[in-house]
């Protein structure tokens, strides 16, 4: 299924409401949500002095990767992964095959934590982004880039 | 494919580098990365061998600006050029915007040159792009070296569509920020088509 390709405010929202909650009931480090080709979409909890930017594209370099072997042993994808560190650890769930939920945790949580309360979540959030994208391809909807001109393009190029 | 966020008023893009081994592809990002304000780019990030050669890809996020109110970026990708990394190049071009095909301008690369262009078409088709729509550019490599094929050449054998197409030496700088803001143009152009 087709990533997202339009954001607007009102699920923006909700979506940030959900990564906080996450946050706060998986006593995470980090959440955050990145769509399939790496641009991130929401994150909550510890984000200073984090590169979310290459986190997410690393992230989706790796769903992409693990799709590919799955695909080579005949899989649909594999939905969740998870990587032990000494200190962190990071846990990785695939939702409604569009996005992927990722939730960095050290010690104060575990992994059963996790797990539970990121299956919780995949439902809410399958639901929303299903909502998005069906918004985003109503016939009704006005893109942003209506208002941009050839010459606003010209003009982004000519310092 | 493009991803355009109302709430925080911003546009990103997804560029992919692509060309045979060798022909320049991380020597582009790594000068535009050398020579960007260092509050318009992000890490630059390269999965590479021990010898340095590519494994996965290179990844650079740069902004351009804002339009409209939008801030503008770009996630600027490089594909592994060797022959058996094709799963790897296949993923990468999965969410395209626009490509840079990266010539390797030496006579003796003719032949890898037209290789990677073919490998490119199939690539793209198996995603579902068709490489005679999609925002293309050409750089023609390392023309500061010598036994290199002509740029009529070059063109005759590798720009069937006649895209915009770019004389470069990567490892000086030459042609390489004329290539990024054309294909980033065309990627714009492209958008805004693409959304009406």
């Amino acid at each position: 299924m087709d990533a997202p390709s339009l954001m607007f405010e009102e699920e923006f929202e909700e979506i940030q409401r959900v990564c906080d909650k996450l946050y706060s009931d998986a006593n995470g480090k980090v959440v955050f949500i990145v769509d399939k080709n790496g641009q991130p979409i929401a994150a909550a909890g510890e984000l200073e002095d984090l590169d979310l930017t290459s986190l997410a594209t690393l992230t989706a370099g790796n769903i992409a990767a693990t799709g590919g072997m799955a695909s080579l042993l005949e899989e649909s994808e594999f939905s969740t992964q998870f990587h032990e560190g000494e200190n962190t650890n990071i846990h990785i769930q695939i939702i409604g095959q569009r996005v992927i939920l990722v939730v960095i945790f050290d010690q104060r949580s575990s992994l059963g934590l996790v797990r539970l309360r990121v299956r919780k979540t995949s439902v809410e959030l399958t639901g929303i982004f299903d909502r998005l994208v069906s918004k985003a391809e109503s016939p009704g909807v006005k893109s942003p880039l209506d208002e941009i001109t050839d010459e606003d393009i010209e003009n982004l190029f000519n310092d | 494919m493009s991803f355009i966020n109302i709430a925080s008023r911003e546009i990103n893009c997804k560029i992919v580098y692509y060309g045979p081994g060798l022909c320049g592809k991380t020597t582009n990002l790594q000068y535009i990365y050398g020579h960007t304000n260092p509050d318009a780019k992000g890490k630059m990030i390269s999965l590479a061998t021990e010898t340095d050669r590519t494994l996965f890809f290179d990844f650079l996020p740069l902004s351009l600006g804002e339009i409209r109110g939008f801030k503008t970026r770009f996630h600027l990708y490089t594909v592994p050029g060797q022959v058996f990394y094709n799963a790897s190049r296949k993923l990468i071009l999965k969410g395209v915007d626009g490509v840079v095909f990266v010539v390797d301008s030496q006579i003796d690369r003719l032949e890898a040159n037209i290789e990677s262009v073919e490998n490119l078409k199939e690539n793209l088709n198996e995603q579902g792009y068709d490489l005679d729509r999609i925002p293309y550019i050409i750089q023609y490599n390392k023309r500061d070296l010598t036994h290199l094929a002509s740029i009529e050449e070059l063109h005759e054998l590798l720009n069937h569509r006649s895209v915009p197409e770019f004389e470069a030496v990567a490892t000086m700088g030459i042609g390489v920020f004329e290539t990024l803001k054309a294909i980033a143009k065309l990627v714009f152009l492209e958008l805004k088509k693409s959304h009406r």
